[in-house]
């Protein structure tokens, strides 16, 4: 096919050749990038800094004598190095990025710059308390915005992920059972859970059972109901649940479980569905971690860092770890000490916790203000079902709406298609989104988890929305191409996941016969 | 509100299409008892001149380390950072990118950590590394977890020389797993004596190195001994300048190297975010917890790189996973590794030795002061100074003074007439010869 000025629409074949394939591996402003250790040399350096005088080492024989193996790149060779692989990359800011139970969300770039004012980021840990007044109130103020947000007393501010705070979560649980002289050795989880919960739970020394869930996707209360028992320390679900769905029964679960001498803990990772439409601590949650890094915006930052505060209720507040902030008249102390804080069950980690985070999640905190925070709710919920209503013809839909803030389909749609859950996504690649989420979670077959948070523009989800309609038809009408093999426009074409387990190849070693290479057992 | 792009009338489009009357219909799951109505008591929202003007105010009532001479340690290092560093972690696709789930569009994250796994075995002269934990003190935890694992034995030997919030890290993991902690006497300066607690039981040892105190010690006849006992030798390492230096740990004969990543590209953020290296042998990589990435190819052969090994991971193995951790310190690691590459072997190695040199100078200053003394003469960039008097008031008298002299032991050992009077001073390449002069000149006067 030929355009107007009689060039050619599609890629054609040159002496037989496939166009795509050029001399350099670039293909046009895709580069390719290879590993510094083969475009760096030892000798170079991108930081100039003055030669050290010659001074009596304090360290003797415990000095290296050996070469490292690094290799270094001057400050153009580094720019471009990362500018290149950044741009294999796909963002938030690159489009909309549906990954349900993740809540990628804008990260506004007030955070960042709050972040980095050096009263906060050039501050040391140690240094005298008198000396950082105004970072102990900041996570003083963030605290108070987390408390007075789901209702509930008391705040752990250190945990430094979500997992990080199931585990504070359930320590402080099992803490306060055994001040009691209660030694409870089980958790309830209900199958939908995300598998940091029953991991953490193993690691708090419990062991772990299973609630069966209902037909329309929510925990079978009958069920929890006969495995409450004086053995069961906690009940530990998620609310809005992993499903998209909020757990109608849950302040019934919450007596149930509270009669039964045992604790609720809430998997707060879905907590951006209800700001401001319902507190945890009205509902009888005892312990729940928030994700600052989803509901709060801090960006992702390709896995990490994150932050997990979590907040508490009366009866397990006096088990919440060190450290934690404490205002005496105008003064902010941090409470450090096992002699200062004699219930506390430990401490998480060294230091306070993610002040880089507390400074950007109360920067978009303030932003929004109680008003703003409970809009941004609203439009996650109700872009969640505008997607859900656009799609349910051609999707198949396990669980009636409404749902909260995101929308999980199964893949009956794709029955006698030939494709995947996982062919679908990858497509998707090729159509210039991050797919949504995919086989999580396990309690529907093909599952795939689709989140628009409150970010996306109506015409962005528009479009979204139609790019769906149309693979999903593409898909059942028996047409596999865009499908089997993709993607076919990204980066790389689908990498070979089996291969890498199988013989795990998991750093650099220099080339055979460099002469220096470091010996590398075989495993 | 300027984050939100849907408009009003964008919202009762979309209700219409939904079907609902209004928001409400959507949240009707929600039981009437507990639906609220009005706002919850938090201010409302604010433009970004308000909120600025809010922030700024409470920074502003920190002392900032580069507005100061600046001298603190313990865990947490002052370094210059490269201004590329910042910058390049801020390109949006690192920034706002998730956990690298759909390896074909995440290539920029998972080549830049397998980069950074290669430097951190190379580093501390292991065999593999893991794409980073949360921070030094949570990585220390999971190595003793994965110790206990790997030799079936439930008891942890630490030095008592080990950063006393790492101790109390690692004792709160094992009282909650049901697992047993010995901790060695603490011993400034010298060795501190724990190898008459390893026993039949004992899965590991964890000594610090340099130690809590600065001193550097060669590890190679305690890992022998170790061994001896079938139990594991894990190293940890809070200064990573140091390596610059230093022999490395697997050199020494470590099994398992933990460290603070902080002091490269990350800043000091008032103790977070940070990032936790881990390195171990290859044989042991299947009990290694968090993630990893490995190489692989694509369907058309061509190099590339996933998440790997994640049958030891939560989301696979649930109850049965190596650790409950879910993430990694991804941007943390991006500017551990790019700082990294900017020094490269010669700089790094340029780096550790000027930092050994401010400290040396520093050190030399502090102690020909009357009544002070050098309890650690071999070390990296840290030592500690016994003072005649307690180390808490004069910290906080310097600080009157603008002055940030230094950790009080204290700080973290509580009321301990051994460590009172201990003052732990650490001195990096962004202290000047001035900033020495100063500190030494005040520290004079205040001890008077």
């Amino acid at each position: 096919m030929m355009n107007s000025s009689g060039r050619p629409t599609h890629p054609v074949s040159v002496n037989g050749e496939d166009p795509s394939e050029t001399f350099s591996g670039n293909r046009g402003l895709a580069q390719k990038e290879d590993l510094i250790f083969e475009i760096g040399q030892r000798e170079t350096t991108g930081v100039d800094l003055p030669a050290p005088e010659d001074q009596p080492s304090r360290l003797g024989d415990l000095e290296r004598t050996d070469e490292i193996g690094l290799v270094g790149l001057s400050e153009p060779e580094t720019v471009r190095h990362y500018v290149r692989l950044s741009q294999k990359n796909y963002s938030i800011d690159t489009g909309l990025y549906p990954l349900g139970s993740c809540t990628m969300k804008h990260n506004p770039r007030l955070n960042e710059k709050m972040a980095r004012l050096p009263g906060f980021a050039d501050i040391h840990p140690l240094q005298p308390q008198s000396t950082v007044q105004g970072a102990l109130e900041l996570i003083d103020q963030l605290g108070h915005w987390l408390k007075e947000l789901t209702g509930m007393p008391a705040v752990a501010m250190s945990p430094k992920a979500g997992a990080h705070g199931e585990l504070c979560g359930l320590m402080a649980i099992r803490a306060a059972l055994e001040a009691k002289g209660d030694g409870r050795k089980i958790v309830l989880v209900p199958e939908s859970a995300h598998g940091t919960n029953p991991a953490t739970a193993a690691q708090c020394g419990y062991q772990v059972q299973d609630i069966a869930a209902t037909d329309d996707g929510r925990i079978d209360l009958a069920d929890l109901k006969s495995k409450l028992n004086e053995n069961v320390a906690a009940v530990m679900l998620t609310n809005p649940n992993t499903c998209g769905l909020y757990e109608r029964d849950i302040q019934a679960i919450c007596e149930a479980t509270h009669a039964a001498g045992a604790y609720v803990y809430c998997d707060g990772a879905n907590f951006n569905a209800i700001m401001g439409k319902v507190r945890p601590g009205d509902v009888g949650v005892d312990a729940m971690h928030l994700n600052l890094h989803k509901t709060f915006s801090t960006p992702h930052g390709g896995g990490g860092p994150g932050a997990g505060p979590v907040v508490f209720s009366e009866a397990v507040a006096p088990y919440a770890p060190r450290p934690f902030v404490v205002q005496e008249g105008s003064t902010f102390r941090l409470v450090e000490d096992d002699a200062d804080a004699p219930d506390a069950m430990g401490r998480l980690t060294a230091f306070h916790g993610q002040m880089g985070m507390f400074v950007r999640a109360l920067t978009y905190a303030m932003s929004h203000g109680a008003d703003g925070l409970r809009q941004v709710s609203e439009d996650a919920v109700l872009s969640a079902n505008y997607i859900l209503a656009s799609l349910q013809d051609l999707f198949s839909v396990p669980f009636a709406g409404p749902c909260m803030h995101e929308v999980l389909f199964d893949d009956t749609f794709l029955k006698d298609s030939g494709v995947t859950t996982l062919d679908f996504a990858k497509a998707m690649i090729d159509e210039g989104y991050h797919p949504m989420t995919v086989y999580f979670p396990l309690v529907v077959h093909g599952a795939m988890l689709v989140e628009p948070t409150e970010s996306e523009s109506k015409a962005s989800v528009d479009q979204f929305i139609t790019v769906m309609r149309s693979l999903a038809s593409d898909a059942k009408s028996g047409n596999n191409d865009r499908f089997v093999g993709a993607p076919r426009l990204a980066p790389t074409t689908r990498l070979d996941e089996t291969m890498a387990a199988r013989k795990p190849v998991l750093r650099w070693v220099p080339p055979a016969g460099n002469g220096d290479a470091p010996a590398q057992a075989a495993e | 509100m300027r984050y939100l792009p849907l408009t009003p009338g964008d919202r009762k489009d979309m209700l219409a299409v939904i079907g609902a009357d209004s928001i409400d219909d959507l949240f009707q799951d929600i039981d009437p008892s507990v639906r609220l109505e009005g706002l919850v008591d938090l201010p409302t929202a604010k433009g970004e001149l308000e909120v600025e003007r809010a922030l700024k105010s409470l920074a502003s009532r920190n002392v900032a380390a580069g507005d100061v001479p600046f001298f603190v340690g313990g865990g947490a290092y002052r370094h210059h950072i490269p201004a590329t560093v910042d910058h390049l972690i801020q390109r949006s696709e690192f920034l706002t990118a998730y956990t690298p789930y759909q390896p074909e569009i995440s290539q920029g994250t998972l080549q830049s950590l397998f980069e950074f796994q290669s430097q951190v075995a190379m580093l501390t002269g292991m065999e593999v590394a893991n794409a980073s934990m949360y921070d030094g003190s949570t990585a220390c935890g999971e190595a003793v977890l994965m110790a206990h694992r790997l030799t079936r034995r439930k008891k942890a030997v630490l030095c008592g020389n080990l950063h006393p919030q790492y101790q109390d890290v690692v004792k709160t993991i094992s009282q909650f797993n049901d697992t047993q902690v010995e901790v060695g006497p603490i011993s400034v300066g010298a060795e501190s004596t724990i190898l008459d607690k390893v026993d039949d039981q004992t899965s590991c040892v964890v000594i610090q190195n340099p130690d809590f105190f600065g001193r550097a010690q060669d590890l190679s006849k305690i890992a022998d001994a170790v061994h001896d006992k079938g139990a594991l030798l894990i190293v940890v390492v809070t200064e990573i300048v140091s390596l610059g230096l230093m022999k490395s740990p697997g050199s020494m004969g470590a099994d398992i190297v933990v460290g603070e990543g902080q002091s490269l590209g990350v800043g000091l953020n008032f103790g977070g975010p940070y990032l936790g290296l881990f390195a171990t042998r290859q044989k042991f990589v299947r009990q290694m917890p968090g993630r990893v990435c490995g190489e692989t190819i694509d369907s058309t052969g061509k190099r590339g790189f996933v998440l790997t090994l994640s049958t030891r991971e939560q989301h696979i193995r649930r109850e049965k996973a190596t650790s409950n951790i879910c993430t990694n310190s991804g941007l943390c690691c991006l500017a551990f590794t790019i700082h990294m590459t900017l020094l490269g072997e010669t700089g790094l190695k340029r780096l550790a030795k000027l930092n050994h040199q401010k400290a040396g100078r520093l050190a030399d200053a502090l102690a020909e002061l009357d009544g002070v003394d050098l309890l650690t003469p071999v070390f990296f960039n840290e030592f500690t100074l016994r003072l005649p008097k307690p180390a808490a008031t004069i910290v906080d008298q310097l600080a009157g003074e603008n002055i940030l002299g230094g950790l009080p032991a204290s700080r973290l050992f509580g009321a301990n007439p051994q460590t009172d009077n201990l003052l732990i001073v650490t001195a990096t390449e962004t202290n000047t010869d001035q900033d020495i002069a100063n500190f030494a000149r005040a520290m004079k006067e205040t001890l008077s």
